[in-house]
């Protein structure tokens, strides 16, 4: 039974990363006073590349053409991790947020092998800068989770959140220092503006489309469907990391449609944030980067430190 | 029994170098084969036949390396079962052996400790021994003997094997000169190119050093007990000042052989230049011998770790795994590379090791079991995949002639098998999940994330902060493999001999690799079968091993308890598979989208060139942007300019080099402050017999009003 509601959660989570992407992209063009496709529209366009016939450069070799079904698989399975609509499930014991956090690693690590294997100059740039931003921002990812598995004293992400819950509604000082370093650390990694920006093909910017100009067809739609869950996971991180409140604890059809009518509102809200700052705030230089990761990181440390003094038991 | 195991696999290694040595023997083999017949006319006529074909002139040479490999290998075989059995069994073997001086026996003990390092040279050597045979056939006999090579590869790994048997410090420095100096020949085996006999005297030099400082550190400790042997050691009662110094020479001395920073200038150099499999050795098994002396230096031999030594090692480890990645990173050559990250990685094991000296001395014998098996992990995956980087890099090197990456590229079409095996190792070297370098690292941060347990402050707040080091090393070495595998297999090829490179022919060299790679994803899957043996070691050591309620199945990975964190690699496989089948079979279900194969976009320029790549140095420029202080970076762009006001571009030639600051800044005041005091003692020499005399007659007078 716990298994069932684990793998339907999942399939629930993968199906509804496009909505996500098609809601924040309709705020965007609401705030820039442009019109807005349908919040549908990242479905018809998955469902148009899975029909196109993919076309493949010659030089290309295997890794290529596997990286994306890696690329997904991997962002699934970190998907399956964590705790969506309900906690306690088995599948977050089977790789706990350290796992997840390797998953990320080992899509990233295809992501950039299939830059490099076509042989042009935009492939190896994407590459060399995805590794630069991502190895960067690792470290302050691992900082403020770190925060959470030290206060909750797991790293199982499900028993986490559920001791967060379980707390009450406490302001811990190392939290908010946590949800601040995962924020910027979520924009970055999800290639958000000002880190990347989504929308352009600019050779002078593009980190992310870089790396996956040359695909198309399924292969494309696969990873365009890998990168939105990627969004979803990061913003469904935060939301019930920060703010666990309506997840699911027993598995009744009740509970569960809170769960999962309250981790909808919570994603709505966070996507309505994001395009805000997305409209507000330009795209920065890339080697301006690392400040803005180190201090990430920095606020991660801030979050750590202010847990182990003010916090702990003794 | 076991012990018949481990003697035979070092008579064995031994024997395949004295059986190497009848490579130029072969006229006294065929006299001794006559009279022998002569002698005994009966013998079957087939056997005669048979050493008649073996000693012919052509099939002489490629039989004996087979022979001298399969020795090796055998004795590879013979440390594995020892190693399994000690491990199992749990036992503790001693004995004496009646060689040396008369009343100095060798003393010898086999516990689980020496077990696991026998289990570790064991997979090495007899991956080696499979790709031995092919690899050397490359060397020309005059030029480079394979007599020599097969020597000292004998006496190499019976020194590191002897060097886990022994339990008295006479028969330890022994064996571990005889693995210092054996190994010194192997460096300079190629020693026609004067770079190759520097690289080779600088680790002789660095050894001896090291060799010294761990004489002393035994002296230490012997001068509080009676005797030399490990025994008596054990029980001698040191004061914490004493304890520490000898804690220092020993850090000192085999973090020389480990090679932590800033004492691992000769990695760099003299695993380069050694022949591939020997650089295996070296890099996947020699350091963790040193991290043996390490470890029953301070755990078994001192008894009672101190914290404070954890934290140096924690510092040290923390500056070694960053400061290895980030040079590794930077390296052009590929073997020099590989030779940084196994700097980065000893400094990992010695995070970890750190760790558990900390949470030993704080009462906490439980997670410093922990910490041990963490790192003891963390060394056997290092001998598995930088066993493998290094054989792959020997192919790489066999196929192209080259070593530079800079000059590689496409070689996944040309050389497929070896791409896949190598991208095994990129992979577990990387700490992908699914594979062992993932295990070891994920154990050592559940390590690190029990700090809340400590009272201290000060290590509360130091200890994540290394963890957060640790995670920075895991990404950096994960961009790092991305650049190696991708620089040499992936795009197009850069130079001509690339071009024309071609599949390894020979099945032994690739069964070698693929032996090792097949090893990497196994114990990544079930890592339970290999903790399994450590939690023994350390409950040996430490007398605590993990609780029994962490579950260490085959299935689960619970390393505290199963409510702390748990991973389960075969779920994850199994999801993994059901993920990227599904879609895989989904998105192909429609016969009208078969993929289409196509030029690549040029931009619209026409015909894309290997040079528009991104090259090594260019996919690792942000980096050297982000961590300029790191190094000592020399980059130029020089311009041929011609034209009437010379403002027309004719060439632009770039040049990078990028160096260590351990030399200027370590190094070269040593070597200057050895100069002047050596100028200064010159002074005394005049070189006139009469001022010698005078000199003689002072310390004649000197003495005697000393004695009186």
């Amino acid at each position: 039974m716990n298994w069932l509601i684990a793998v339907l959660q999942s399939m629930l989570f993968v199906a509804l990363a496009p909505l996500l992407a098609g809601w924040l992209k309709c705020c965007k063009c609401y705030l820039q006073n442009r019109k807005a496709p349908s919040v549908i529209q990242p479905y018809r366009d998955l469902l148009k590349l899975s029909h196109k016939q993919p076309v493949v450069a010659e030089q290309a070799s295997w890794i290529f053409l596997i990286a994306p079904y890696i690329i997904f698989s991997a962002t699934v399975l970190a998907a399956t991790v964590v705790p969506f609509i309900a906690v306690n499930l088995p599948t977050s014991a089977s790789a706990d947020v350290i796992v997840m956090v390797g998953f990320f690693a080992f899509a990233r690590f295809f992501l950039a092998l299939a830059g490099l294997d076509i042989g042009t100059a935009f492939g190896g740039m994407g590459s060399s800068r995805e590794m630069t931003i991502s190895s960067l921002a690792e470290p302050a990812m691992l900082m403020a989770v770190f925060t959470l598995t030290m206060t909750a004293s797991t790293t199982n992400l499900s028993l986490a959140i559920a001791h967060v819950l379980n707390e009450g509604l406490v302001l811990r000082p190392s939290f908010v220092f946590a949800l601040a370093a995962l924020t910027l650390v979520a924009i970055a990694e999800t290639g958000r503006i000002p880190v990347d920006n989504p929308a352009t093909h600019l050779e002078l910017t593009m980190i992310h489309e870089a790396m996956i100009l040359e695909y198309s067809g399924r292969h494309l739609a696969l990873i365009e469907w890998a990168s939105q869950l990627k969004l979803m996971l990061y913003g469904v991180l935060i939301a019930n990391i920060f703010l666990p409140w309506g997840i699911a604890e027993t598995f009744s059809v009740q509970a569960l449609g809170y769960g999962l009518l309250a981790i909808m509102g919570k994603l709505a809200v966070l996507a309505i944030f994001l395009a805000i700052a997305e409209t507000l705030v330009a795209k920065m230089r890339l080697f301006r980067v690392q400040e803005y990761l180190s201090f990430a990181y920095l606020l991660g440390l801030l979050g750590m430190l202010s847990h182990i003094i003010l916090e702990a038991s003794r | 029994m076991i012990l018949f195991l481990a003697y035979s696999a070092v008579l064995l290694s031994f024997f395949s170098g004295l059986l190497g040595l009848m490579m130029h023997r072969r006229q006294p083999l065929l006299a001794f084969n006559q009279y022998w017949l002569a002698k005994f006319p009966t013998v079957n006529q087939r056997c005669q036949s048979a050493m008649a074909d073996c000693l012919e002139e052509k099939r002489f040479p490629i039989l004996l390396r087979r022979a001298v490999f399969f020795l090796l290998g055998l004795s590879g075989i013979f440390a594995i079962l020892a190693g399994l059995s000690v491990l199992i069994g749990q036992g503790v073997i001693t004995d004496q052996i009646s060689l040396g001086l008369p009343w100095l026996p060798w003393h010898v003990r086999f516990d689980c400790l020496s077990g696991f390092f026998f289990l570790i040279i064991g997979i090495a050597v007899s991956a080696v021994s499979l790709y031995g045979p092919g690899y050397v056939n490359s060397y020309k006999e005059s030029q480079h003997p394979f007599a020599v090579l097969a020597l000292f590869t004998g006496l190499f790994v019976a020194g590191m094997l002897l060097v886990l048997l022994a339990d008295d410090a006479f028969f330890f420095m022994i064996a571990w000169e005889l693995m210092s100096v054996a190994s010194y020949f192997l460096v300079s085996f190629q020693h026609e190119n004067p770079a190759n006999r520097r690289a080779a005297f600088l680790y002789l030099l660095m050894a001896e050093v090291g060799a010294l400082a761990i004489i002393l550190g035994f002296g230490v400790l012997a001068s509080f007990s009676d005797g030399f042997t490990f025994d008596a050691l054990r029980n001698a009662q040191l004061s914490t000042t004493w304890a520490s110094i000898a804690f220092v020479l020993a850090l000192l001395g085999f973090g020389m052989k480990a090679g932590i920073v800033p004492v691992h200038v000769w990695l760099p150099e003299a695993h380069p230049v050694a022949p591939s499999h020997i650089s295996a050795l070296m890099s996947g098994v020699m350091l963790k011998v040193a991290l043996y002396g390490l470890i029953r230096f301070c755990f078994d031999l001192l008894g009672d770790v101190h914290w404070q030594w954890g934290v140096v090692l924690l510092i040290l480890g923390t500056v070694s795994a960053l400061g290895g990645i980030l040079y590794a990173m930077m390296q052009p050559n590929l073997k020099s590379l590989l030779a940084y990250s196994s700097v980065e990685n000893i400094g990992i094991i010695f995070m970890v090791l750190g760790l558990s000296m900390i949470f030993m001395d704080n009462g906490h014998p439980q997670l410093a079991a922990l910490g041990l098996l963490a790192a003891l992990l963390h060394a056997f995956n290092h001998a598995l995949f930088k066993n493998l980087l290094f054989l792959g890099a020997g192919i790489i090197h066999h196929q192209t002639h080259q070593l530079n990456i800079d000059m590689m590229g496409g070689l996944i079409k040309k050389m497929p098998k070896t791409s896949v095996l190598f991208l095994i190792g990129c992979m577990s070297i990387s700490s992908l999940p699914l594979f062992n370098g993932f295990v070891s690292e994920w154990l050592a941060f559940q390590t690190a994330l029990q700090v809340d347990v400590l009272d201290n402050g000060v290590l509360r707040s130091l200890i994540p902060v290394s963890a957060a080091a640790l995670a920075l090393t895991a990404a950096l070495a994960a961009a790092c493999f991305v650049k190696v595998f991708g620089m040499i297999f992936l795009g197009q090829s850069r130079s001509h001999h690339c071009d024309k490179a071609h599949e390894i022919q020979d099945k032994g060299m690739l069964a070698g690799l693929s032996l090792l790679a097949v090893l990497c994803f196994l114990f990544g899957i079930f890592p339970g079968l290999i903790i399994s043996l450590i939690n023994n070691v350390a409950g040996q050591l430490l007398g605590e091993t993990l609780p029994n309620d962490a579950a260490l199945g085959w299935l689960w990975l619970a390393p505290v308890s199963a409510n702390q964190a748990s991973y389960a690699p075969p779920l994850v496989l199994i999801g993994a598979l059901i993920a990227a089948g599904a879609s895989f079979w989904f998105l192909r279900r429609n016969p009208a989208t078969v993929m289409r194969r196509a030029e690549t976009w040029d931009c619209g320029f026409g015909g894309l060139t290997p040079k528009m790549q991104y090259s090594c140095s260019a996919f690792t420029m942000p980096f050297r942007r982000i961590f300029n202080k790191v190094w000592i970076i020399d980059e130029r762009v020089e311009k041929d300019m011609r034209g009437a006001m010379d403002q027309d571009v004719a060439a632009i030639r770039y040049h990078l080099e990028v160096h260590d600051h351990s030399w200027p800044h370590i190094y070269q005041p040593i070597e200057n402050g050895v100069n002047t005091l050596a100028k200064v003692v010159g002074r005394i020499q005049t070189g006139n017999i009469r001022t010698y005399l005078g000199y003689s007659f002072a310390t004649l007078i000197l003495m005697l009003w000393v004695i009186s």
